[in-house]
């Protein structure tokens, strides 16, 4: 990775933002006098959260390709560890369970590792998708069978497939831009979390109208709104970070952001299907790590595409 | 060197255990302690006992045996070492002569005796049907009766039977929790059925709706 200005200013930016929230949640308790509502605290949960996973990327960022996607395997592991867990598995499945975690999971890593696009981009929407029922119709177990096949499909590709093209970006030939991959990983996932947490303040201001009131009831019309224009102001800001222009940044911020929102929405329906608020809790004050990647699950993909389609050789 | 390669084993198992469960216990009707207690719990595969060992204080491991069936844990070396070195199992004769069935029990009773906290599988054997909990063998009432100042915790175990299930040897990773309700003792008068009926049902209340299928 090569430190320069743009670098060293993202570096204080992300750091910067943590300190200030990290400093305005200890304000906020400090007024509380020890009787902090439990919107504070679980504030206070997210933002140290925040700081773990911050250092988890930076660490990954200072080793380069190898650290993204050994970081983004583990990511993808446990989301879909707490996907399968609400899903409806039978005996019968065990081995193409078994197969999805430890031959399709470390494959798919291992070939954006070596670089294989040609593989890498329909390994799990072919092969994976082909071998897997054979897999479970060997164990010769008929009952819901499609559902079976689709639940375990469904998981492959939105906790694997989709959110290994965060480090696919690694690989893309950008003329001008050889060495700088990294920073279209750092731009995809500033402006995607950000674009959440922007329309959770927003919503939180000016919220008054539910978008999706039977799918996700705090998400609002005002919060949605604010949330994105800002996310797509950000994105533009960050333009220097990119291959892009100023108008393409702020462009491609908002197609994540906005297909980041409408994950939230899918994977949130998904939620409530199974009987359930957080898809795990492995991130303090979050939930699952599902929950912290839905957003970048369904951008992730399309952002890779238009980035590889319009700027690569 | 058995103690080195102890001790390498059980952080092998309780890495292990995290990696593909995420085991998280939930102390719903007790705090974690280090008293003695007899822990009961539902049996539904091999995996079970080293969940709530996994979920118990650090302090408290070692002094909490589980009980497993000698027919099945002497079979090789390997799960003699993992069952008796490891875990310190209490190893009980399950296919023992009728006429010999009251003294099963006496290797527990020693355990009890020396302070040991047990891990206990009131079923007697694994439940791989669609019951959610057979119906309890007496052993369970024997222990209360003859260590009446043991409290006994019921323990749920979450999902571990999809992780692995009978049949299979390789897990696959799923998220397990593992309840811990009240503690619950024999009362005065209190006959066995009765009893048993009352520990079975303690237990099924700390169930949660499971994944799986329906």
């Amino acid at each position: 990775m090569t430190f320069d200005s743009p670098m060293l200013y993202l570096c204080t930016g992300v750091f910067g933002v943590l300190t200030l929230a990290t400093a305005t949640e200890r304000v906020l308790f400090r007024r509380s006098k020890g009787e902090a509502s439990p919107m504070l605290q679980n504030l206070k949960e997210r933002i140290d959260s925040w700081w773990i996973m911050a250092m988890f990327l930076t660490a990954a960022f200072l080793v380069g390709r190898i650290g993204m996607v050994v970081l983004f395997a583990i990511a993808s592991f446990l989301a879909l560890r707490e996907f399968m867990t609400l899903m409806r598995t039978r005996r019968g499945d065990h081995w193409a369970l078994f197969a999805a975690f430890f031959v399709v999971l470390p494959a798919q890593y291992a070939l954006i590792g070596v670089d294989w696009y040609g593989l890498y981009s329909i390994f799990i929407p072919v092969y994976a998708f082909l071998l897997l029922p054979i897999v479970a119709v060997l164990r010769a177990d008929t009952q819901a069978f499609t559902r079976r096949v689709a639940e375990l499909q469904w998981g492959l590709m939105t906790c694997v497939f989709c959110v290994s093209h965060l480090p696919a970006l690694m690989s893309l030939d950008i003329p001008g831009f050889e060495g700088r991959n990294e920073r279209l990983v750092a731009f995809l996932i500033i402006v995607v979390q950000g674009s959440d947490v922007l329309q959770y303040v927003w919503g939180k201001l000016f919220g008054r109208t539910k978008v999706a009131p039977t799918v996700s009831p705090s998400k609002t019309v005002e919060g949605l709104a604010g949330g994105l224009a800002s996310a797509t102001l950000l994105g533009a800001a960050l333009w220097e970070l990119t291959p892009f222009s100023p108008l393409q940044a702020g462009a491609m911020a908002f197609v994540a952001a906005l297909m980041g929102f409408l994950g939230g929405l899918v994977m949130s329906s998904i939620k409530r299907d199974r009987g359930v608020k957080d898809w795990g809790e492995i991130i303090r004050g979050h939930g699952g790590m599902l929950d912290r990647l839905d957003s970048i699950v369904f951008g992730a993909p399309i952002f890779f595409h238009l980035t590889r389609y319009w700027f690569t050789v | 060197m058995t103690k080195v390669l102890r001790k390498i084993a059980s952080s092998a198992v309780l890495a292990t255990a995290h990696v593909v469960t995420g085991v998280r216990g939930v102390w719903a009707g007790c705090a974690p302690s280090s008293e003695q207690r007899i822990y009961f719990a539902n049996h539904t595969s091999h995996g079970d006992f080293v969940l709530i060992w996994t979920a118990l204080p650090k302090a408290h491991r070692a002094d909490t045996r589980p009980v497993a069936g000698a027919d099945y844990w002497t079979k090789s070396a390997l799960r003699r070492f993992f069952v008796g070195d490891v875990f310190n199992a209490v190893l009980i004769d399950r296919n023992a002569p009728s006429e010999s069935r009251g003294n099963v029990l006496a290797p527990l009773i020693e355990a009890l005796n020396e302070g040991h906290s047990l891990i206990f599988f009131p079923e007697g054997t694994r439940n791989t049907g669609e019951e959610p909990l057979l119906p309890f063998k007496t052993g369970l009432c024997h222990l209360a009766r003859a260590a009446p100042h043991v409290p006994l915790v019921p323990v749920w175990i979450d999902n571990i039977g999809r992780v692995i299930p009978k049949g299979e040897a390789l897990p696959v990773p799923l998220l397990c929790h593992v309840t811990f309700g009240a503690p619950l003792a024999l009362q005065d008068g209190e006959n066995r059925d009765a009893f048993l009926a009352r520990a079975r049902d303690a237990l099924l209340a700390l169930r949660s709706r499971d994944g799986g299928d329906e």
